[in-house]
Formats: C-alpha cells, sequence, structure tokens
C-alpha cells in the first residue's frame, strides 16, 4: 500500500532526494512512499539513502524514462 | 559504520558554477542523517550574501569549461565550443554575462535547482554556515550583508567543529 506519491520527474541531483527526506519527515514509521523520478543517477542514490538512514528500498521498476522507487520509512 | 556522522564543509569558490558542490553536497549529506557545518572562507563568503544574483561563470582561464548552446537543434546543441573560442576573446565586455546566462539556462534545462533554492533548503534543513570573519574584514563585507542565522567565526572554529567530523572536504 502506497501512503504518499511524489513525483521529481524533471528534477535532477540531489532535489529527489531532497524531497524525499522531506515527505519522510511527516510520515509515520511503515508508512510507504512512492517517488517518481526521471533523474538516472538516483537509482544508486536511493540504495545509498535508504542504507544510510535505515529505510527500506521496497522496490524499484523503470518505465519508460520513469523510476519508480517504493520506500518503507523505517 | 563510525557512531559519528558529522560531516564538514570548506566553501572557498564564490563562482556560479563551484556554488553547487557545496550545497549540493550540505543538502545531501543532512537529507543522510549528518550534522552538517560549512565554513565559507574567502569568495565562498559569496555564498552567504543576501542577493546572490551577481554569481557569475568565468570561462577566463577555464579551458574545461564545455560550451554547448542550451537551445537550437540537437546537432547544434551536441557542439562543444568551449575548446574553440579563443580565452582572448572572453575579454570582451558582456561575453562573460553571456556565457553566465547560458549557463543558468543549462542548469534550468536539466532540471537543477537555483543556488537560492538549494541554499534554502539546506537552512531549512538544519545546515550551519560559518563566515570566515577574517576574510570578511579584508573584503570590507559586514554582517548586515549576509544572510540571518549564520555564525561568524574564524580558523580555529572551524577546525573546532571539523575535529569531530569523520567527512571533511574542501572545495
Amino acid at each position: 500500500m502506497i501512503n504518499q506519491t511524489l513525483d521529481m520527474c524533471g528534477y535532477a541531483c540531489p532535489m529527489p532526494i531532497l524531497k524525499t527526506k522531506q515527505a519522510l519527515a511527516s510520515m509515520a514509521s511503515k508508512e510507504v512512499i512512492e517517488v517518481i523520478c526521471t533523474d538516472q543517477g538516483s537509482k544508486k542514490d536511493f540504495v545509498a539513502f535508504c542504507n544510510q538512514l535505515g529505510h527500506k528500498l521496497i522496490s524499484q521498476r523503470d518505465e519508460g524514462n520513469k523510476i519508480i522507487f517504493n520506500i518503507e520509512k523505517n | 559504520m563510525s557512531d559519528r556522522n558529522e560531516m564538514t564543509l570548506i566553501a572557498s569558490k564564490g563562482t556560479l558554477d563551484w556554488a553547487y558542490p557545496p550545497f549540493i553536497l550540505a543538502s545531501t549529506g543532512i537529507a543522510m542523517g549528518k550534522e552538517v557545518t560549512v565554513f565559507c572562507t574567502f569568495y565562498g563568503l559569496n555564498l552567504l550574501l543576501k542577493d546572490l544574483s551577481h554569481l557569475r561563470i568565468s570561462p577566463q582561464g577555464n579551458p574545461d569549461m564545455p560550451m554547448k548552446m542550451p537551445f537550437g537543434p540537437k546537432w547544434f546543441q551536441a557542439i562543444d565550443f568551449g575548446p574553440k573560442i579563443p580565452n582572448l576573446l572572453w575579454n570582451i565586455p558582456g561575453l562573460e554575462l553571456f556565457a553566465t546566462q547560458m549557463m543558468r539556462k543549462t542548469f534550468k534545462n536539466n532540471g537543477m535547482a537555483t543556488i537560492e533554492e538549494l541554499r534554502e533548503i539546506c537552512i531549512e534543513m538544519g545546515v550551519k554556515f560559518i563566515a570566515c570573519e577574517m576574510t570578511m574584514g579584508m573584503f570590507g563585507f559586514s554582517r548586515e550583508d549576509f544572510i540571518d542565522g549564520i555564525e561568524f567565526a574564524g580558523a580555529a572554529t572551524y577546525l573546532d567543529v571539523a575535529h569531530n567530523s569523520n567527512q571533511d572536504l574542501f572545495i
């Protein structure tokens, strides 16, 4: 289940990470955020971001030029 | 992983292009749960001024800067004018401003945030900024020229903060 969706299409590094961090701040533990972005560098960045903060990267998939991440807040 | 999670940066450059790395790293660092302090010294002081609209790029003496036009057909945008333009030409008044505008447009086309936006996010998320008091005096700045909420101090303060940091970068 997705609790919140964040569309960061067209935004370059580091905005997808920054906005995700801000969105997560207003969410409860175990809630899931879906982040949609077009920044190719974010594929590795979100892995590092979740790894560093203990969030769970549930899934990551490509849809055309978009990358869609589902992240569960720790 | 170390239990300490602090990052300290020295921002020493004040051109539009070099304004990005400290703000990008500081904001990303704090987004990744670090405590971040940025010490702005010499030309890096420019990054803390209230008005950032004067930030320029300087193609003069910067031979590695790619110069691709942010408009026109694809084949045209692919041309790198950088190596083709003699350095001497950048002395012509107005060309540096033109290059700056092209760079701003390139940033915008690529979805990059403006320096103003990145700085605001840094402050919002709690990045600490220290303006180097010695260079402020040297360049004739006063505290009123700078944004609110920053600290004014010298090298010893920076080194004291950096002592506890486990990532320390000079930009």
